[in-house]
């Protein structure tokens, strides 16, 4: 019999998508297959299509399965093992064809998320992995490997986009004989899991660039502050950072050349404004993660403080790939001044929402309709946010924007972290608005007057708007207090959290002045101002309505029309997905 | 005399001399009681020498902590941008709806479910998500949430 190699995609989003169930039937299947091996890998970035399940029958190449059942896994695997093609064309439905869905992007920071096996150290270093830290701390001075860095292009991935190599220097000018450097994997934006995927997927990547960066700026000490939602995370570095140790790439002496570096793990707490690298050095430090005022910035004064470089997972992720192909090669993809390439988390109502790479300076457009495969329905496009909390809603007139920290800028989002949320007509830009500043209202730390209380009125005035309760004012006073939370916050969280409001009034003001006059919402999402009633005419009490609504607002006696309590309907619609008739009417 | 309490002594000598402690301390205190009651930090504070209002001022920071017991069963309720625009309100309204919780609570009063809202899960494409206990539900409808409930009662 030959040989089958199979890898299943146990990141977290194939878990929830049902990839353990699978993982335990092959698992149950080959206690009497010595010829199968079994393999678990990261994120592939085609999370539409989880669970998903590699197979490579011997000398051939590999086929991808996804949306796959335990059963259908058994069943092909068999098919294989047996040469039985009858078997295998059975589930030919399942196939992915892989190639041509990661063809259109460059991937860097993912080139080995979803090939290895993130718990082995072994296939990281068959991947290259430590060959960058081996090159920089025996071939490379410090200074070499800053220029290196700088001459590369790399800006910060978090989101503001200050250059890498930069800011390196600065906190290698700094004079102290302790510094410290951190991850921020803190990824705290709704709608983005770019840095979990990496995490989860390649842990070595990350590690390996804060190793070099420790070592160019003269840091013996790390820390990578992760969220505590991300638990899987947290497991591979922490079996990562055991590995690495283990073989000489971290803690005294590394690999002989007698620089010295220990790296910590920090668990969050949950709190978004962690992200803010003041806040994190607070919670670092076992404080409420509060922003203080800079300067001094970290790099003068950072963790308890010590000079302190803090660069995010991606940006990290970049480090050893630079290293070793050079900075031409990575400067060579881009723009002039955006350079290498940017992972998005694709999520909305898009087809194949998932991860992605592609080269700065792609189309939007692009990214949406050909790396993306389009809208996930009939609907048309409307909007795709960008940057979270701190970002805004790109309308379709702007689709040719081209990812770029500058071009995004001018549209008045922002890069961001890599959270790319794709809306349709169904979405209401109103209520979007008002789901951000409700997410930053609870999140701000309270420190900065308009961020806390300006934010909260913000907040009370879109609740009105939404409610059909507002006037044209309104619109004048969300911006003024933008303006306000704008200038006077001390930090990103408070400076940014105008934007989705600003944004949206800039290209949807329509939509607020429907909401404000005509009392109506034009996509039909706003609760207060939709209703669902039942046509007596029409109805022929067949009561499925009423054992579908999830809130029993729907009485009558079976064949008799029924009646919708409009106190208690909560305005889902499932009465009228369920309608069989066309009876229910939505207004 | 002050009852003494072995179990926070062993986590509090865990963490003697380290710096920068004080989250994963109280983190640990919390799992071994599900929350952080009000005794537990006040021997916290009396056993480190730090202010009890410290303590309470990142216990309240944070949302990882809670003040107050939970059900045994917690759902969370995923309120990223994805299920935002997916429909994740009403599968709150639905959750909430079936296990009779009303306006201020969270907590059925046979203590057997917990309902919160979180920030973003990180499992977009499968909008709209929810949490119950450490597995997850995806491509939710408010007419499913009986059935996944269901599962746990």
């Amino acid at each position: 019999m030959s040989q089958l190699m199979i890898k299943v995609g146990m990141a977290s989003c194939g878990v929830a998508a049902g990839a353990g169930d699978v993982w335990k039937a092959i698992e149950d299947f080959i206690g009497d297959h010595p010829e199968i091996t079994l393999e678990k890998t990261g994120c592939v970035g085609m999370c539409a299509f989880e669970p998903l399940v590699e197979i490579t029958p011997e000398g051939k190449k590999t086929i991808t399965y996804g949306n796959i059942t335990p059963e259908e896994t058994i069943s092909v695997i068999e098919g294989y093992l047996n040469k039985d093609d009858a078997k295998i064309a059975s589930i030919a439905g399942r196939l992915i064809p892989r190639d041509e869905k990661l063809s259109k992007q460059t991937r860097i920071v993912l080139r080995n998320t979803g090939i290895i096996d993130p718990t082995s150290i072994d296939e990281y270093l068959e991947h290259d992995g430590y060959k960058a830290l081996e090159k920089a701390l025996k071939n490379m001075t410090r200074e070499e490997v800053i220029n290196e860095v700088k001459a590369s292009g790399l800006r910060g991935r978090g989101g503001a986009g200050f250059p890498t190599g930069l800011k390196w220097q600065f906190a290698y000018q700094a004079k102290d004989n302790k510094k410290y450097i951190v991850c921020n994997a803190d990824e705290g934006d709704p709608g983005a899991f770019m840095d979990r995927s990496v995490l989860e997927g390649d842990p070595h990547s990350v590690i390996e660039g804060m190793i070099i960066g420790a070592y160019a700026i003269g840091a013996d000490e790390g820390y990578i502050y992760c969220r505590a939602e991300y638990p899987m995370a947290i497991r591979h570095l922490l079996i990562a950072l055991e590995e690495a140790e283990a073989r000489g790439y971290m803690g005294k002496n590394i690999m002989g050349t007698g620089f010295n570096f220990e790296l910590h793990i920090k668990e969050g707490a949950g709190a978004f404004v962690c992200g803010e690298e003041t806040a994190l050095m607070a919670s670092i430090e076992g404080k409420r993660g509060m922003p203080r005022i800079r300067p001094p910035f970290p790099a003068q004064s950072g963790l308890w403080g010590h000079p302190t470089n803090i660069n995010n997972v991606e940006t990290f992720a970049n480090i050893a790939w630079i290293i070793n192909n050079g900075a031409d090669k990575y400067a060579s993809l881009g723009t002039e001044k955006s350079k290498g390439t940017k992972v998005f988390a694709l999520a909305g109502k898009i087809k194949h929402a998932g991860l992605v790479e592609v080269p700065m300076g792609t189309p939007l457009r692009e990214v949406i309709y050909e790396v993306g495969g389009g809208m996930l329905t009939d609907k048309p496009f409307k909007a795709v946010q960008l940057g979270g909390p701190s970002g805004g809603c790109v309308p379709k007139e702007l689709l040719d924007t081209i990812v770029d920290y500058d071009s995004i800028t001018q549209t008045g989002a922002i890069m961001g972290s890599g959270g790319m949320v794709v809306m349709d007509e169904s979405t209401c830009m109103v209520d979007i608005a008002k789901f951000f500043l409700n997410f930053t209202q609870n999140e701000s730390c309270g420190k900065c007057t308009f961020c806390r209380v300006g934010t909260k009125r913000m907040l009370e005035i879109l609740q009105r708007i939404t409610e059909g309760k507002g006037e044209m004012e309104d619109i004048d006073k969300l911006y003024e207090l933008s303006e306000n939370i704008r200038k006077t916050s001390l930090c990103g969280l408070g400076q940014t959290a105008p934007n989705p409001v600003l944004t949206t009034l800039r290209y949807f003001k329509h939509e607020y002045i429907a909401h404000i006059q005509d009392k109506k919402c034009p996509a039909g999402a706003c609760q207060a101002l939709i209703k669902f009633e039942i046509d007596a005419d029409k109805c022929v009490g067949c009561t499925l309505c009423a054992r579908r609504c999830p809130v029993n607002a729907i009485s009558g006696k079976v064949k008799e029309p029924h009646v919708i309590d409009q106190n208690a309907c909560i305005g889902c619609g499932a009465c009228e997905a369920a309608c069989k008739f066309g009876a229910v009417i939505k207004s | 005399m002050e009852q003494k309490r072995p179990e926070l002594d062993a986590i509090i000598d865990r963490y003697q001399g380290k710096k920068g402690v004080l989250i994963p301390l109280l983190q640990d205190v919390q799992k071994l009681e599900g929350f952080l009651s009000r005794d537990s930090m006040r021997y916290v504070a009396e056993h480190t020498g730090v202010r009890l209002a410290e303590i309470y001022g990142v216990a309240t920071f944070y949302t990882m902590f809670r003040l107050k017991p939970q059900g045994k069963h917690v759902i969370r309720v995923c309120k990223g941008t994805a299920c935002h625009v997916s429909g994740a309100n009403l599968i709150t309204e639905a959750i909430r709806s079936e296990l009779g919780l009303k306006k201020d609570e969270d907590t059925t009063n046979d203590g057997y479910f917990t309902v919160m809202e979180v920030a973003c899960l990180g499992c977009c494409s499968l909008a709209p998500v929810i949490m119950v206990d450490d597995t997850t539900h995806g491509k939710l409808t408010p007419d499913k949430v009986a059935g996944v409930l269901t599962k746990y009662r």
